[in-house]
């Protein structure tokens, strides 16, 4: 029975964290994001006009989303004559699968302790009890290798949707996407191997339980804070991954139409469309995951916050609550990554192909290269 | 039958039916992805048998980076569906179809010899960390330096080589 | 020098094969070739080797029209040339008539088709430069800049009617005077046109990306540009300081004080550059033009020119008859031919007219600037990369209803 019991809280977890996080985020980031956030950037009012059923308000936008659900499921669906229907077909599964896979390994807070939670040295113990991994749907050992090799993996969607659409245009975009992708991967591993140095392990939940230690006893020993220069490297090569603006070539509107999506309409649209945003959302919690702490409230562990190395809680708090605000920090850290990549978006022009190659070898890498060999030394004097 | 046991014949069976796919389709595309899906399949194989960290560089490796670029150059080239051919078996191709199924017995049955169903996949003696990173690491960086070294250098002389014949105009 | 202009720039066959490089047919139907142009690429990768620019694809046989409608029915045809700034079509051909009439019309008139020319010129150049930031992917600037036109257009609609169809000037003169609280309104809109601007450049000129993907793309040389029939901002881009406006003046231009900026090299960041600099002195222009506005009627006093009153069309006889005469006839325009040519948004706009002395032309032709600027554009995209045609395709601003007439 304890197996039935195991994989059913795992099918919960998918759920909660793919149905009830990355989807919604996911989609209402396309509302608010793109097009709210956008208009206000843009002195514009922004989507108004659809109304629920009932309710005389525009509610910020949102029925305007589940309108275009509705509109993307009924349009035709096109498949060109000179098309391969059977890669076309797929090829929104295909950039959908690692966009959601990418899911299993973030954790949203710390192990659940069955018994009592307390600090030690700044790190949560478990008196009487055990931990449980409850907030992550697979405490895996690698996970950033993990990360490393589906988002390796999600340069298929693109590539197969480009070619099967036997269009230029798609082929085009097809081939700058993957060009690009395999490009910026390596600045993406490099540029955490600093990190690796310093936390010692790949397990994101761990990592996060390192990022609790204080420096000088007040400083959270964050990502930022001891690799600042490896936050804006990696973001930048996040960012690329995705595929967002200002390294949206692939889908370039403009000289390429929509780049590899071009001949794609209906469901199949709306699916590769959503496999960007929720790989976007992404960007963000493994980021605030790795760089801001993910679910680390500064100065709060298992039973209250504790300003300095105490026995006792300064501000004792219930368990449940340090639960419910470590969730809260991290969801607010990813969706301030969220917002800084749609302020990028909305005020950068795109780069040209040749640009993003180069500022991804010879600009990126070298910097990622130089952070990496400099922690190394830092280290092995330090410790 | 336990899970493992169902997800071994998933995996399994996975991986056998997109190999099939790999050498039976006429599409090079099809097969470049074919190959793809059974390193997943391989790769869930390597899970089970708690090589954790075997399975991801799988994934990273093979079907991330080496297959990427498969795809990419047969999307560039564009080819069209293999010319269909009439298989001949000329006596070659028998001698070597023979020697194949033979090696295939062989296999199999040295397989099923060590293999009795009795015998649990996590043998208990295992360490703990077993296939994980850090074992493999220590092990790669002390017991195995020699070879990981060589390999590093093999590698780079094939970049190098690479860089050399690719620089070369002719 | 010749070798250079051949339009049929040489590839080199032998050292290609046909699988090396890729036709693309960019348009007519794209979403970077507004206007309705088609370009067939033929690309090495992403570089493009040859560039067939082809237009046409607008065409409305505006030439032909004119030859069927009086003089001032002309007026509503020229609205659609360059439809983001109708006003300088409509006194451009204002000022031919004139021409071949050989009338002058009153000084307060051409001070008001200077400021209102002006003011499309400013939404000309914003139109450009917004749109090249839009299709850049920042979409932003584009609807900073689409802000600021929709003020302008307010200027215009306020005082013509329109926003676009605007017909508002005549043979001998113009349509209405201004409204009388123009210059309030002017003054009202003018620190908001300079905080865009501002906004603008700040946003995009010191923009690391935006210097990228505009320096160095897109160069023509200042031969080249005489050589093809450059005018306008694209010529001054490349360092030639010729301006229709200063050295060939007509209106009100030779009483106002403004400079001709120029760029250096040619590029499509001179373009812009050139373009933001022409903005801020239009404002100028519009700022000295309002303070010298003479009093004064708007138009000719003639009956044979202007419509008379309606009050005195419908009282006397005397002008019953010269409205019946203008509507059904047209203006009499005497025998001969003229090429009058003013600048307009894109450069100079010329009308070249010839008239048997009836009410109608017998011929008009029309240069349109970007009709120069789009034969030689495959010299500025050609050796450079498929996203470099974005930019260069922008700042040359073509306009389909100018381009193809």
């Amino acid at each position: 029975m304890d197996l039935v019991w195991e994989l059913l809280i795992i099918l919960l977890k998918i759920v909660v964290v793919v149905l009830l996080f990355a989807f919604p985020i996911g989609s209402l980031m396309t509302l608010l994001g793109d097009r709210k956030q956008s208009s206000l950037i843009q002195n514009r009012i922004g989507p108004n006009r659809a109304r629920l059923p009932g309710i005389n308000h525009p509610l910020v936008g949102i029925p305007h989303f589940l309108a275009d659900g509705l509109k993307m499921i009924f349009k035709e669906d096109i498949i060109p004559r000179q098309a391969n229907r059977f890669w076309h077909t797929l090829a929104p599964a295909i950039s959908l699968f690692p966009a959601i896979a990418l899911w299993a390994v973030i954790p949203f807070s710390d192990h659940y302790c069955t018994g009592t939670a307390t600090m030690v040295d700044y790190r949560d113990v478990c008196v009487d009890g055990a931990f449980y991994n409850l907030f992550s749907i697979s405490n895996l050992e690698a996970g950033l290798l993990y990360v490393f090799a589906i988002s390796a993996v999600s340069v298929y969607g693109a590539a197969i949707a480009g070619w099967a659409s036997n269009s230029k245009f798609s082929l085009l975009g097809g081939l700058r996407s993957s060009a690009q992708m395999i490009s910026y991967e390596v600045t993406m591993g490099l540029s955490l191997a600093g990190i690796l140095i310093i936390y010692g392990t790949l397990n994101l939940n761990e990592m996060v339980v390192v990022q609790g230690q204080l420096l000088w006893d007040w400083l959270p020993m964050w990502g930022i804070v001891v690799q600042p220069l490896a936050f804006f490297l990696f973001l930048a090569a996040m960012m690329a991954e995705t595929k967002r603006a200002p390294f949206d070539v692939p889908e370039g509107e403009s000289e390429i139409v929509a780049g590899y999506f071009t001949e794609f309409s209906s469901m199949k649209f709306a699916v590769i469309q959503l496999s960007e945003y929720v790989a976007t959302v992404f960007v963000g919690s493994l980021v605030s995951t790795v760089f801001l702490g993910g679910w680390q409230v500064p100065w709060l562990y298992g039973d209250g916050f504790y300003f300095g190395n105490t026995d006792e809680p300064s501000i004792p708090l219930p368990y449940w609550l340090v639960i419910v605000l470590r969730v809260g920090s991290f969801s607010i850290k990813t969706l301030f990554i969220l917002w800084l990549q749609f302020m990028l978006r909305w005020t950068l022009p795109r780069f040209r192909y040749d640009q993003i190659m180069t500022l991804g070898w010879k600009i990126l890498l070298p910097l990622s290269l130089a952070n990496l060999v400099i922690t190394a030394f830092v280290v092995l004097v330090l410790l | 039958m336990g899970a493992e046991t169902i997800f071994f014949f998933l995996f399994g069976g996975g991986a056998i039916l997109s190999t099939l796919g790999v050498l039976l389709s006429r599409n090079p595309i099809n097969s470049a992805i074919s190959l793809v899906v059974s390193f997943f399949f391989l790769a869930g194989i390597y899970a089970m048998l708690s090589a954790h960290l075997n399975a991801i560089m799988q994934i990273m490796v093979y079907a991330g980076a080496i297959m990427v670029l498969f795809v990419f150059v047969l999307m560039l080239l564009n080819f069209g569906d293999e010319e269909h051919e009439k298989p001949r078996l000329n006596p070659t191709q028998i001698i070597s179809l023979l020697v194949g199924a033979a090696l295939l017995i062989a296999m199999f049955s040295a397989a099923t010899a060590f293999v009795d169903g009795s015998r649990q996949v996590f043998h208990p003696s295992m360490p703990p960390g077993f296939g994980g990173v850090e074992a493999i690491g220590h092990a790669l960086l002390t017991s195995y330096v020699l070879p990981f070294e060589m390999a590093a250098v093999l590698l780079l002389v094939g970049i190098v080589g690479a860089v050399v014949v690719a620089k070369r105009r002719f | 020098m010749k070798d250079n202009l051949s339009p049929l720039s040489p590839i080199d066959f032998d050292h290609m094969s046909s699988e090396d490089v890729m036709v693309l047919n960019m348009g007519p139907s794209h979403p970077a070739m507004h206007g309705t142009v088609r370009m067939v690429l033929t690309l090495d990768g992403e570089t493009v080797v040859k560039c067939d620019a082809e237009i046409g694809y607008l065409h409305r046989g505006f030439e032909k029209q004119c030859e069927n409608a009086t003089w001032t029915q002309v007026f509503p045809y020229t609205d659609r040339l360059n439809y983001v700034s109708p006003l300088l079509n409509n006194f451009g051909y204002a000022l031919a008539v004139e021409k071949l009439l050989e009338i002058e019309v009153p000084d307060r008139c051409n001070y008001v088709r200077t400021i209102l020319g002006e003011v499309s010129r400013l939404s000309d150049h914003f139109t450009c430069v917004g749109a090249g930031a839009l299709e850049l992917g920042a979409m932003s600037a584009f609807l900073y800049a689409i802000e600021a036109r929709e003020l302008l257009w307010d200027l215009v609609e306020e005082v013509t009617g329109a926003r676009l169809t605007v017909t508002y000037a005549r043979v001998g003169g113009l349509k209405d005077d201004l409204t009388e609280d123009f210059p309030e309104r002017w003054a009202a809109v003018e620190p908001r046109l300079h905080s865009t601007i501002d906004r603008l450049d700040r946003m995009m000129t010191k923009n690391r990306v935006f210097m990228d993907r505009m320096q160095g793309t897109g160069v023509i040389s200042p031969e080249d540009a005489i050589n093809y029939g450059f005018t306008g901002p694209v010529l001054r881009s490349t360092g030639v300081a010729y301006d229709v406006r200063k050295d060939h003046p007509y209106f009100a231009y030779d009483r106002v004080d403004f400079d001709v900026p120029v760029g250096t090299t040619g590029d499509n960041f001179d373009r812009y550059l050139v373009r933001v600099e022409e903005m801020r002195q239009s404002i100028r222009i519009i700022n000295q033009a309002l303070r010298d506005l003479p009093d004064g009627p708007v138009s000719v006093d003639d009956p044979r020119i202007m419509l008379p009153e309606k009050e005195a069309v419908y009282n006397t006889i005397e002008s019953m008859i010269a409205h019946f005469k203008i509507i059904f006839e047209g203006v009499q325009v005497p025998a001969g031919e003229v090429y009058s040519f003013t600048e307009a948004g894109n450069g100079e706009l010329g009308f070249y007219i010839v008239s048997n002395g009836t009410g109608k032309p017998w011929k008009l032709r029309v240069r349109p600037p970007c009709l120069y600027l789009m034969g030689g554009i495959d010299r500025m995209v050609e050796g450079g990369m498929v996203a470099d045609i974005i930019p260069t395709f922008d700042t040359i601003n073509m306009i389909g209803g100018e381009i193809d007439r």
